[in-house]
């Protein structure tokens, strides 16, 4: 219940923020909304000697559109994905996801980037940023890159992030309005973590499935996409043929941890049950 | 003066009495923040205690080292058996009549088990103190499978009993066997089951799981070394037990022993016995000479202190081919975990489980309860249980639908034919109980129309053929209970807790302006005792209840009570108070008579004073009397108007109820949705109808997390799983399903007020409606018996295995 | 560990404290500053007993370093009481509607209650249970707490707010 000591550290910019992380290297943790790591920390599972609190730098806040991308900064809160007008009129899975994080309190400080930066698998936002080819742009001290969010999972709290470096934000290209999107997660309870989850973004024009792009969470090491999925279904209306084809390619990706959640048999099922329901309520949603 | 005349309804309002649903005096400082919890205490000086707990559930202890923790800026102490040991408090007695280890001795027997002991100036110095302990330990084999601890190479797990043949229940059959305990006519039961016609026998679990209080086991321990005095603040539903069971221990005098509980943050049984945490404060206080707070965190209180239930119920019932009921017979395997620390009255090492037989007339009977020792945390009565009396509901409300589906009878229909009939009552039960009083008949067929029964089957049916044509994945259940449980412990010809007879208390002090005081020996843990018993004294006294101050939980000024739990309270403390208000009243007829000049026997209560028969003008109210009482009491009598009742109940008492349950399941998902739930509880006289509906709701809500996931886990080598609220299901608002409830009133013939207790009802009646409902839905695809909890996943699984999914 | 200091606003007065960083809010809040209404339920950031409002937001005091509060301005449930030390109509309402039993959950629940409030003056029962569900409790089953936050969303709706806007 009762963390470990650390120095404590609130930049003002990225660059300090960087350029603290560089200098302590991993006995350093960025402390974001803190709903993930504060929880570590109190069953002393992390013990950082530094953190670096980011809730000052101005620069990772804000949600703007630039053009055919929406840029979010990756101090944006869950509570602020949800209220904002901008997400809910062009990447309506934003907002849908971000209801079934966690709970309201966790979601008033709870970071976008937080979420996704963790290489957490139980994590939600990382499999629609799957499905939406979003790009996130990592900073460190010799400068930033983007790396798309399909490349930067590589396994249990293991991602692309280089040592010292950090995601200052998330580029998301618009979808086309019409667009069809549901996230379904099944969970033991409000708060938890997905037994299994699927988010679909599809675009649909005369009754066929133009473009498909399914993720999926909590249901291997890290968040899946399940290209093979997405494209058993493009050129198709939805019917049930059409459903089976993907439910069973992307049954043929999950990995499940047998967990308390359930066994790999039935987090394997489920998270087919998930994608299924996911392509319908989807596909109910699109201009077709 | 009051120029105002009354009517008697409008007098009777005034003084927010029994039946009426007056708001709580309680609530004033909870919604302001100003609750007197435990772990708001702050004495000066006061340090603080943390525990150095177990990695492994069986292992030697072999080194502890303490030197590094020792080291730790603000570490004052650090305390290990071999301290306690000094002052004989090593071990402690438990109320089962077994002995616990407070610190590890050389061994330790469940994962997380109470190691060491570390003082500090505060909780963080002591948290990285606890961290800076290191232990040795030599692994042992586990047992967590309780069916293989009196195998014939399972392990010694108790090598303090080794060579002991026998304990504090009777002979011991293996060295990781507790007790044997039966009860019933053996022989009259098996010849019933010979010559039965139809014969059910199943094995129905009750898993284990936690009553999980949001506030955890704390105290504040005291000891003033010049007076020799020692004060301990605690979580604590039987504050005089405590008091009496640390002074037999510590060897300070009783009246030397102050034990106070403040506001409680809940109990639900977890705060009935003794813990590590209470003794070693206790020893650190009295070997650093100031106060030591100890605050359990949420995994401590999962894993260490009272579990619940784990009982394993092979349960058989014979009855005729047309479903009459002959016979009735369960043996138990009761798992203690490591040691027995269950909260029973000394005699029943089994609880009450004896009311197996439930709502229905078995002409006999016959238990068998062994008890046996595994690698787990200490304990098992507890969670609203009524002391086994949840898992003897579920036992035979399971059976009793386990049997039905055999006859091919409807489950209602089945439990109608073998009620115990109303003018049966009192019931002299197979088991050797006497039920006080009961109307089953009439309280079943309410809740049966209230939920619109036979429609509900015959949706029921419509849904199943659907679901043969593929129509639906979704399967329909309807979950019967109709529980009679026991409460009100007890009577001290049977009853008591370490010999002390289980009677209640209380205390009443009426001051000259009209205003009381009354202290009881109970101890309220958010039932609301300090609005209901007023109102009890209201109606019985004729003074309002907002003048009435109601104190629980200080041992130095309330009577000796036995606590609060096992609904115990409205039985016990309730009569209590009533009696004593008789004694009151009874003086308060003589001083009236005595103002008004006439005889007592010319006297009628009324309302709120005495008036003369065939003379309603001549009346003297309570406040006039009660002033008498200090001013001018009649010649011969002693002044002031005051009375103590310590009251040994004659017998238990009996709630019942008829609870239904209607769910639907998704047997691709598991998923289960709770459509309707419908309860109707008999407690007898209702005091506070706000209050029972209040208690009803809390109950259910347990039920429901039990009976749909809640449980408390080890693996094979006896690690703890799910023992955080990461996966102990707690339900949210969202998932809690909405509560009806409604009642029927039948009172208890023997209780001064008619009154039963309710607290424990819909824990008892709860789990095995919802358990009925899920294991209805699938009956028809030919399952017999679904053992709990039902989450998503086990209702999955059943599904899976049903080939529902190829 | 050196000690930091730290500035806030707690219930409208301005406080000041030395605390090392790792001190988690909800004991500054009780230990430091003898606000012992929030309380401590779990270890792992799901009961809510320790929801305070913080800068406009429900948190969770358990979760968040004192230190982070830094110029934040706090409310807790000692200063929802008005200023002539009658109920607010949440408090009010938890009573009415018998929406507590042990008191535990309840400071926690009438913050988070508050807050939800102002994010939805109107709720509808399922909503009120979505606002809640970081919330736990064990005795009441929930359906009076709704019932005590539709009493007092009604109470609220119908009197003119005085309380400058948040």
């Amino acid at each position: 219940m009762i963390p470990g000591s650390f120095s404590y550290h609130r930049p003002t910019s990225v660059a300090e923020a960087a350029g603290l992380i560089a200098q302590h290297a991993d006995t350093a943790r960025i402390l974001a909304g803190g709903q993930s790591l504060i929880p570590m920390m109190k069953l002393r599972l992390a013990a950082p000697e530094h953190l670096i609190d980011m809730a000052a730098v101005a620069e990772l806040k804000g949600i703007e559109r630039k053009g055919d991308s929406l840029l979010i900064g990756a101090m944006t809160t869950q509570h602020e994905l949800i209220a904002s007008g901008l997400i809910a009129e062009t990447v309506p899975i934003i907002r849908e996801t971000s209801l079934l994080v966690a709970d309201p309190q966790v979601r008033y400080l709870g970071t976008l980037g937080g979420n996704l930066a963790n290489g957490d698998p139980g994590n939600d936002m990382p499999a629609i940023m799957l499905c939406l080819d979003a790009g996130y742009r990592l900073v460190g001290r010799g400068g930033e890159r983007i790396v798309k969010a399909r490349e930067f999972y590589k396994g249990t709290y293991a991602t692309a992030l280089a040592d010292a470096e950090i995601l200052a934000g998330i580029a998301i290209p618009i979808p086309p309005v019409g667009h069809g999107f549901a996230y379904e997660k099944l969970k033991r309870k409000i708060g938890d973590y997905a037994t299994a989850a699927a988010g679909v973004v599809l675009t649909a024009a005369g009754g066929k499935i133009s473009s498909c792009a399914i993720g999926l969470s909590n249901l291997a090491d890290t968040p899946i996409y399940a290209q093979a999925a997405g494209a058993a279904v493009l050129g198709r209306s939805l019917d049930a043929p059409t459903i089976a084809a993907a439910v069973k390619a992307a049954r043929a990706l999950m990995a499940p941890a047998a967990d308390t959640r359930g066994s790999v048999e039935y987090r394997t099922y489920v998270g087919g049950v998930m994608v299924e329901r996911a392509l319908k309520r989807a596909f109910a949603r699109a201009r077709r | 003066m009051n120029t105002a005349v009354l009517t008697r309804e409008q007098r009777e309002a005034k003084l927010e009495g029994m039946g009426c649903k007056r708001k709580r005096v309680e609530d004033i400082r909870f919604t302001q923040g100003k609750g007197n919890y435990i772990d708001d205490l702050k004495l000066p000086g006061m340090l603080f205690g943390d525990f150095v707990r177990s990695q492994y559930a069986h292992a030697r202890i072999k080194r502890i080292d303490s030197s590094k923790a020792k080291q730790v800026p603000g570490v004052l102490a650090v305390l290990t058996a071999e301290e306690l040991k000094g002052v004989n408090l090593a071990w402690m007695p438990t109320l089962a009549g077994d002995v616990q280890m407070v610190l590890a001795d050389g061994k330790v027997l469940f994962q997380n088990q109470e190691i060491a002991f570390v003082v500090a100036e505060d909780r963080y110095a002591a948290a990285d103190g606890v961290e800076a302990v290191e232990v040795e330990y030599e692994e042992l084999p586990v047992i967590v499978d309780p069916f293989k601890s009196m195998a014939a190479d399972a392990p010694v797990l108790r090598e303090d009993l080794a060579g002991k043949s026998s304990g504090a229940h009777g002979a011991r059959k293996h060295h990781n066997h507790i007790f044997e305990w039966t009860v019933g006519d053996k022989a009259a039961t098996d010849a019933a089951f010979a010559n039965a016609e139809v014969t059910i026998k199943e094995l129905i679990s009750y898993h284990r799981t936690h009553p999980s209080p949001l506030e955890t086991c704390q105290c504040v321990a005291s000891f003033d070394k010049i007076k020799g005095e020692l004060t301990v603040y605690g979580t604590f539903q039987a504050p005089h037990v405590i008091r009496t069971v640390a002074a037999l221990i510590s060897k300070i005098p009783e009246h030397k022993i102050h034990v106070i509980s403040p506001d409680i943050g809940g109990g639900f049984g977890n705060k009935v016995g003794a813990y590590p945490g209470y003794i070693c404060a206790i020893v650190a206080s009295i070997v650093t000479g100031k106060p030591v707070k100890w605050v359990e965190d949420r995994i401590e209180n999962l894993t260490t202190t009272s579990f619940a239930r784990d009982y394993h119920m092979t349960t058989e019932i014979a009855a005729s081919k047309d479903g009459k009921v002959t016979g009735l017979r369960v043996h138990v395997l009761a798992d203690h975990g490591g040691f027995d620390a269950c909260a029973d009255p000394s005699k029943f090492p089994a609880g009450f489980f004896a009311i197996v037989t439930g709502s229905y007339d078995f002409p006999v009977a016959h238990v068998a309860v062994d008890g046996v020792y595994t690698n787990k945390a200490p304990g098992g009565v507890a969670y609203r249980c009524s002391l086994r009396v949840t898992e003897a509901a579920y036992a035979i409300e399971r059976g009793m639908d386990i049997l039905a589906q055999k006859l091919g009878m409807d489950p209602a229909e089945l439990r109608l034919k073998n009620f115990i009939k109303r003018e049966q009552f009192p019931y002299q039960s197979a088991l050797g109980w006497e039920y006080d009083s009961g109307d089953y008949h009439t309280a079943m067929n309410k809740a049966l129309e209230a939920v619109g029964y036979q429609a509900l089957r015959a949706e029921q049916a419509a849904k199943r053929e659907a679901f043969k044509r593929g129509e639906t994945r979704e399967i329909m259940g309807i979950g019967l209970c109709f529980f009679t449980e026991i409460v009100g412990a007890g009577p001290s010809k049977n009853c008591d807790v370490l010999g002390l007879a289980m009677f209640d208390s209380c205390e009443i002090r009426v001051h000259p302006t009209g205003s009381a005081v009354a202290r009881m020996g109970s101890k309220s843990q958010g039932q609301g005792h300090e609005t209901t018993y007023a109102q009890i004294i209201a109606s019985e006294i004729g003074i309002p209840a907002d003048d009435i101050a109601v104190e629980e939980g200080n041992t130095d000024t309330a009577p000796y009570g036995i606590g609060t739990f096992g609904s115990r309270s409205t039985p016990v403390a309730g009569a209590a108070i009533a009696m004593a208000c008789r004694k009151i009243r009874n003086k308060a007829q003589m001083i009236a008579a005595y103002l008004l000049e006439v005889h007592e026997s010319d006297l009628e209560w009324d309302v709120d004073g005495f008036r003369v028969k065939g003379l309603p003008e001549k009346f003297k109210g309570m406040k006039e009397i009660v002033w008498a009482a200090y001013h001018s009491p009649p010649p011969g009598m002693e002044p002031g108007l005051e009375a103590v009742s310590y009251y040994d109940p004659p017998n238990m008492t009996y709630p019942f109820g008829a609870y239904i349950c209607v769910m639907d399941i998704d047997v691709d998902t598991g998923v289960y949705q709770v459509r309707r739930f419908y309860a109707l509880d008999d407690c007898g006289t209702r005091i506070n109808p706000m209050i029972i509906e209040g208690q009803v709701h809390g109950g259910l809500t347990e039920a429901f997390a039990i009976a749909m996931g809640q449980e408390i886990r080890y693996d094979e080598i006896g690690n703890v799983v799910g023992g955080s609220f990461m996966d102990f299901f707690l339900p949210t608002a969202v998932e809690t399903p909405k509560w009806e409830t409604d009642h029927t009133v039948t009172p208890s013939p023997h209780h001064p007020i008619g009154a039963k207790g309710v607290g424990e009802s819909p824990n008892v009646g709860g789990v095995p409606a919802f358990s009925n409902a899920v294991n209805d839905a699938f009956s028809f695809l030919g399952t017999r018996h679904i053992q709990m909890p039902h989450d998503y996943w086990r209702n999955w699984t059943v599904a899976n295995q049903l080939g529902l999914h190829d | 560990m050196t000690k930091s200091q730290v500035r806030m606003h707690v219930n409208g007065r301005a406080v000041e404290a030395l605390v090392e960083p790792r001190t988690l809010l909800i004991h500054f809040l009780r230990e430091h500053l003898n606000l012992t209404g929030a309380h401590i339920g779990c270890d792992t950031t799901h009961c809510g007993a320790c929801t305070v409002d913080l800068d406009g937001k429900s948190v969770k005091s358990c979760t968040m370093f004192a230190i982070q509060a830094e110029g934040a301005t706090i409310a807790t449930i000692e200063g929802m009481a008005n200023a002539d030390g009658s109920l607010s109509a949440l408090q009010e309402g938890f009573r009415m509607e018998h929406g507590l039993q042990c008191g535990f959950c309840t400071p926690g629940m009438i913050m988070r209650a508050h807050r939800l409030l102002k994010e939805n003056p109107n709720p509808s029962e399922e909503e009120i249970r979505f606002g809640i569900s970081g919330n736990l409790c064990r005795c009441t089953g929930y359906q009076n707490i709704v019932k005590a936050i539709e009493y007092a969303a009604a109470k609220l709706r119908d009197t003119p707010q005085k309380e400058a806007a948040e």
